[in-house]
Parts: C-alpha cells; structure tokens; sequence
C-alpha cells in the first residue's frame, strides 16, 4: 500500500494523532459535563467550559457508515479498501474516519462493532479500526 | 412579510463560454467569454458593471478547481468596481451570489458580474489529479481529519454518506441511475453540452463502481469553461432588455455543524436546513416549483435535494425518480434540463443557473420544457456546503 498522507499537528489535535503511542485512543472531554468533543477543540459547546481535554476513551465503537473504494487513484494503490466511520461507544454522535482493517472488505457492514487499533507513521499514530471478535 | 434583501435583486444577462475536455485558451480567456457574454446579454456595456463576485475566489495552486479570480477578471476587462469578493469561506457555490445581494443592499453597486471558472480537465493532463490531497505535505484544514485514511477525491466521502441513504431509504441501483438517464437524455438535444450519446440503465449498471455504492455514471465531468451571471439591483433591472429573474428567495446561513464528519445527519447532509430558510423567505411551495436544476455532483445530491426541497417525502426519491418520467422533459418536475454537470459538464452550480435562465427566458430550443415554466428551485452541492435559490421570471 502506498504511504498515508499525514495530518498537520497542532495544539489541539496533538493527543488524537499521538496518544497511540501508548495504545491509547485521545477524545477531547469536558470535565464540567463530561460532554465529548470532537474533532478537538478546548471549549465545551454543551456548558461553556473551557476544561476540556484529551481522555483516553474505550477505542470501542460502531461503524456508522462505510465505502469500498474500487478505484487506483494513484500508483500502486492496493485495492479494495474501506473507508469508514466509526462512531465511538462513549458518545454517538463523536465520529471518526477511519479505514477498517482486519477482515475482508465485503465483510464490513453497518453497525458493525469495532475496536481501535493504531499505525505509526513516521512521529503520528494513525487509528484505525477492527471488528471486535471477542 | 418581511422585506428581504434578495427580493430586491434580479439575474439580468448570463453568459457562457465554450465547455471542453480540453480548451485551446486560457482559463482567463474563458473568463472573458463568459463575461462578455453576461454582460451583452443584460443589455449594458463594461462601464455598468459596479461589482464583481466569485467562489471560491482564485487559487493558483495547480489543480485547475478555480484558476481566475476577481481581479484578474478586473483587469482583463478594466472595470470600475466599488465592490468585489471572492472566498471559499460561503455558503457553497452560491456564496458568491449572496454575498452580492448584500452588496446591492448596501449601496455598494448595482450591477455586480458573477462568474465560476474551471479548467480540471486541462489541470489533470497536465499538473496532479486532486485537488484535496497531494502528496508529501501534511494535510490542515477541514479534511484533514480524512488526510491518512487514502481519501483521495470528493468522492470518497460523499460515497459515504451515499451509502447510508442507500441503507436507509432502501433505493436501488436501477433508481438512482435515472438520474445519471435523464440527463444524458436532456444532454442529447444541448449542443453546448460534453456528453451527448443517450445512455440506458443498462449502461449505467455497467459502468465501473468507484467507491460502494458510487459509479462512474453518478459523477458529474471535469471540464474547462466558465459561466457568468449579472446580478442587478430591482429597479434596474426593470428597464433592461431581458424580463428580470427574480431571486425571490435564498437559503444559506451554517445552522448545522460544518463539519465533513459531524454532521447532524451524514444521509441528508446540511441540506435541510438550507431548503428550510429558502421557503421560509417565500409565500411559493414546492407543489408551484416548475422546473429544477439539483445540483449534481453526484446522482445523490440530486437525489437528496429533490426529498430535501419537499418535491416528495424523505426517502421518496426513489418512487419519484422511478423510471424517470416524473422528471423527465415532459414530467410534472422536469430536472437538470441541460444535461446538468453530469453529462453537461463540471460547471460547480453555475451551468445550473446559467440553464434555470435559458428555460425561464424561453431560450432552451430543442430542450425547452413546454408550458412557459417560470418557477426554477437551484441548489449547490453536498457536505456541509449548501446553499439553495429559488428564481422566478418575472
Ligand atoms: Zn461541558
């Protein structure tokens, strides 16, 4: 598979892109109402808090949609693979994109359960998600 | 009711330069085609255009996606502006119309020339193939979220939303090619569209999936061209030489999160909200609607938009879609009359409104939808970017 184009690190989003270093996946949370945030920003839109900060959630979640790409869009791209969007188990509506590793393509459906894995790339830990089997 | 501001603005002349996979001019040169065009059309000279708008405003970076900006256009025609603006940071496509109508608000001009360029196809002969990702620079910005996952176009995403609606609404393959039938159908009998061989469900069945449940048939054609549109303040547009287009009401605005991941609801994307505004600024309802240009960057928002406008019930489009005569020519809601991006080519919303106007003002020739429709609901596209118009001939 080719490289993955890797996302610009800022304060904010730091955590995300790194804390699987650790195995661990990074959601921004408002201590006040313990409202998740995503993608990360320091301010809780719920209370007005600006206590927000990088949790280490579950890494469980639910695939809530799902694409087989068919299509070599550069150079030796293997094909097929999917992308997704996984839905973490904590807070439905916190969505992260994602592609699903660890089973066929066509095995991937709606709903399906899932569970973070991470790949590093250069200094950044891409999360990606597999089906739960246990 | 209220006053609203775009009731007191009109589309006045609308212009468009020739549409290839492969131009012999620049993309400026384009520009001033379409321009020139606009501008005869409404009847007035260079000297009477006091604005100018465009979305999302030049970016030189290659890809072909917007290569002229306002003041290239400016100084190509040597016009005398006390307004401009371009940007991506609108409302979609549309952003540049109603960032004008506020501009005609204020006093700031009265005949502003609205235009949108692309030159893609040249753009992928020539320099890289998308214009989201290229490689060896990490990735900021709204898609940045997408950036490792090989989120190589527009089409990715939005074939994950397609896929949820899919799973929901239960439509069909066979359903939604009829949008992709329909408009290589109205394509035929437009000489200035790309593609013109009539399609069957059949063909489009056939044609190679790009990303589940996407094909090649529900993408709409990167093109070189460019569309223009003048936008004029009521009362002058009153003593020109065509009947005003009224812009009776527009719905913008960001009631939804922007966001390409967290939307409220990733199947209907920001689009109901914007419809919502629309008709909310309007005594009209969809059933008075009689004519449609969706937009069309993929069969979906066409699609979308026709349940999120209210022409019928959420997840109704594939019963009214069904078999394709209800939006047909000579259907009770004939859509993308000219072939739409699909098969007309990638005009990014402006071949729609370009079109809306050829049909309102009678002009449509061989595609002219009988009846003297009057009536025309526009739209932009999917994501978070959306933005709608409804126009009325006066
Ligand atoms: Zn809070």
């Amino acid at each position: 598979m080719v490289a993955r184009t890797l996302p610009a690190i800022d304060r904010d989003n730091e955590a995300y892109w790194t804390w699987g270093r650790e195995g661990k996946l990074a959601i921004h949370r408002c201590a006040a109402c313990e409202y998740f945030v995503h993608p990360p920003v320091p301010f809780c839109p719920r209370c007005e808090s600006r206590d927000v900060a990088p949790r280490a959630v579950s890494g469980r979640g639910r695939v809530v949609t799902f694409t087989i790409n068919h299509k070599a869009w550069v150079p030796e791209l293997s094909e097929p693979y999917v992308l997704a969007l996984v839905a973490i188990a904590e807070q439905d509506d916190v969505r992260i994109p994602c592609n699903i590793v660890g089973c066929d393509a066509d095995k991937v459906d709606f709903n399906m359960e899932v569970e973070v894995v991470f790949e590093q790339t250069e200094d950044l830990w891409v999360p990606l998600f597999r089906p739960v089997t246990a | 009711m209220t006053r609203f501001a775009e009731k007191d603005t009109a589309i006045t002349g609308v212009g468009l330069s020739d549409v290839s996979r492969g131009a012999t001019k620049s993309a400026l040169a384009l520009t001033v085609d379409a321009a020139l065009e606009a501008i005869a059309d409404a009847g007035l000279t260079r000297a009477d255009i006091d604005g100018i708008a465009t979305w999302p405003g030049e970016r030189a970076d290659g890809s072909g996606f917007s290569p002229v900006g306002c003041a290239a256009l400016q100084d190509a025609l040597r016009l005398e502006v006390g307004w401009y603006g371009g940007g991506g940071e609108a409302p979609g496509q549309y952003g540049a119309v109603f960032n004008a109508i506020g501009a005609i608000a204020a006093g700031l001009c009265r005949n502003v020339l609205i235009f949108r360029t692309m030159c893609e196809a040249t753009a992928r002969k020539t320099a890289y193939a998308n214009s989201l990702l290229r490689e060896g620079q990490r990735q900021a910005g709204p898609f940045s979220g997408y950036a490792p996952y090989y989120t190589y176009a527009a089409a990715l995403q939005q074939a994950l939303f397609f896929n949820l609606y899919v799973h929901k609404s239960g439509i069909r393959p066979d359903q939604v090619g009829q949008v992709a039938v329909n408009q290589r159908r109205n394509a035929a009998l437009n000489p200035k569209a790309i593609y013109k061989t009539p399609i069957s469900i059949d063909d489009y069945l056939a044609s190679p999936l790009i990303a589940t449940p996407l094909r090649l048939y529900d993408c709409d054609v990167p093109i070189d061209g460019a569309a223009a549109i003048i936008v004029s303040r009521m009362d002058v547009a009153r003593t020109l030489k065509n009947p005003p287009i009224r812009i009776e009401a527009i719905g913008s605005s960001m009631r939804y999160r922007n966001s390409w991941t967290q939307l409220a609801e990733l199947d209907t994307q920001a689009q109901p909200k914007v419809a919502k505004m629309m008709w909310s600024r309007t005594d009209l309802k969809p059933a008075d609607v009689d004519i449609a240009q969706l937009y069309d960057g993929f069969s979906f928002h066409t699609i979308n938009w026709l349940e999120n406008f209210g022409f019928c019930e959420r997840y109704g489009a594939k019963d009214f879609i069904d078999g394709g005569h209800r939006i047909a020519l000579d259907g009770e809601l004939p859509v993308n009359t000219g072939g739409g991006a699909m098969s007309g080519g990638r005009l990014h919303a402006y071949g729609a409104v370009h079109e809306a106007c050829t049909q309102l003002w009678g002009r449509a020739g061989a595609r002219q939808v009988k009846g003297d429709p009057q009536i025309c609901a526009t739209s932009t596209s999917g994501g978070p970017l959306a933005g709608a118009m409804l126009l009325v001939r006066d």
